[in-house]
């Protein structure tokens, strides 16, 4: 694991960077604030209620499928690596799983799921 | 290099994040030069005469002085920390390549891996924003955002593997060792396609113009970062650059052959930061021509035609390299 310590030292840096910074910039900018100014941006109209509101179901129907072919993802890294090894019969294998994803693909843009509506 | 002591790799680590901010700086500045060209306009030129080439330390500066607003509405803890978490992931991602034989944060061996499962988490950072501001235009782009990048992501990564299973690894350097004689963007048929589908896939996990619909200024202001100022807002465009830059280093190390070529080895660091900064003023490009789609093309265009493409190329390519065995490809 020690491979990934650099890692962590450079992610510490990036932090210590983004938090520096905002702290710098505490110290040295002006602190004016009026109701007016602290009102949500709404191109000058007043903001009418709150922004946190109910979605269309859409969203979450792209979240769902995405949710299959990520998980079609994690098997395709590893077969990735050993494929050149493993020869014909590993590919045939992942063309048949791909093949079965590919039917549920199929009936999801038969059943109108990959529309925007 | 991994046994190397905790002090060196911390030096290390240091000196890169320091060349990559500026860096990101500065291809801002090469951006605005670029755009202003192909527009008849000359861009920044006063700050640092005589092309502006002071331009981002100004920005920088400016930013650095302006008041912070956050809007009494917004979620403080989540709009406070969103630029942050932004950041992280969009710089994180070149910890794993190297810039030439030897010199990067950790060459690790899921280097791909890495970059993919880390670059993805940029839409956390993104969603916070939107949310904690409490905008109405701001949620709104942090919807379509999410919705298009995970959208995105897909054909991004299937393509993404289509080098690594050409050249048998994960590990960034190994991809390059395997272009020393044909960088995989030449390899017939399958290179050239690959490409073209990493291309447009980069262009829509980056939010780029056609496919910029979370910030579409005309109708959502400027998208999840609308309520943001001073240098929360430097922070955020800052992750956005650095993301962009490093898919186009992911680009060039995957398909041009990162630092191989036809020339001396001192020149290949060079020649790798050319590909990637050639990679860039082609999506910037990109930008300055085409004009933005809608949101159901957007969608259309993954889900229908990206999406199957990008598995058909992956399994094709698969079919390559399981029949030629241990040949090598």
């Amino acid at each position: 694991m020690s491979g990934y310590l650099p890692v962590l030292i450079f992610a510490a840096f990036i932090v210590g960077f983004g938090v520096v910074s905002l702290a710098v910039a505490r110290l040295l900018r002006p602190h004016r604030p009026d109701d007016v100014k602290l009102a949500n941006y709404e191109c000058g109209a007043e903001p009418i209620g709150s922004a946190w509101v109910q979605f269309p179901v859409g969203f979450y129907l792209v979240a769902l499928v995405f949710v299959v072919f990520d998980a079609l993802a994690v098997f395709l890294f590893p077969w990735a690596l050993v494929l050149r090894a493993a020869g014909m019969g590993a590919f045939w294998v992942m063309a048949g799983f791909v093949g079965i994803i590919g039917l549920g693909w199929l009936y999801a843009y038969r059943e109108g799921v990959l529309e925007w509506k | 290099m991994t046994s190397s002591p905790v002090v060196w790799q911390a030096i290390e680590a240091f000196v890169v994040l320091n060349a990559l901010l500026v860096l990101v700086a500065y291809v801002t500045l090469l951006e605005r030069k670029f755009a202003a060209r192909m527009q008849s306009r000359i861009g920044p030129y006063y700050v640092g005469r005589p092309h502006g080439w002071l331009q981002p330390i100004a920005d920088a500066l400016k930013l650095m002085l302006k008041e912070d607003v956050v809007p009494t509405a917004s979620d403080r803890g989540v709009y406070n920390l969103a630029p942050i978490v932004f950041l992280v992931p969009c710089l994180l991602i070149f910890a794993t390549i190297p810039f030439a034989p030897e010199l990067g944060v950790a060459d690790l061996n899921i280097g791909v891996l890495f970059f993919l499962a880390v670059s993805s988490l940029e839409i956390v950072g993104l969603f916070m924003g939107g949310w904690g501001s409490n905008n109405k235009y701001a949620l709104l782009s942090a919807m379509r955002a999410v919705n298009q990048i995970i959208s995105y992501g897909l054909p991004f990564i299937f393509v993404a593997l289509v080098p690594v299973l050409l050249a048998g690894s994960l590990q960034m350097s190994a991809i390059v060792a395997a272009q020393q004689g044909l960088w995989f963007v030449a390899y017939p048929g399958l290179g050239q396609l690959a490409f073209v589908l990493f291309l447009v896939a980069a262009l829509a996990a980056e939010n780029r113009v056609p496919f910029d619909i979370l910030e579409a200024e005309s109708e959502l202001v400027a998208g999840f970062r609308v309520e943001y100022s001073g240098m929360k807002f430097a922070l955020i465009q800052l992750g956005e650059y650095a993301h962009m830059l490093g898919t186009s280093f992911l680009g060039a190390l995957l398909f041009l052959g990162g630092w191989s070529g036809p020339w001396p080895a001192w020149f290949g660091p060079i020649a790798f930061l050319l590909k990637a900064v050639g990679i860039f003023l082609l999506v910037t490009w990109v930008r300055w021509s085409f004009v933005r789609i809608r949101v159901d093309q957007i969608l259309a265009i993954s889900w229908k035609l990206l999406l199957p493409a990008s598995l058909v190329l992956l399994l094709a390519t698969g079919f390559v390299v399981a029949l030629r065995g241990a040949g090598g490809a």
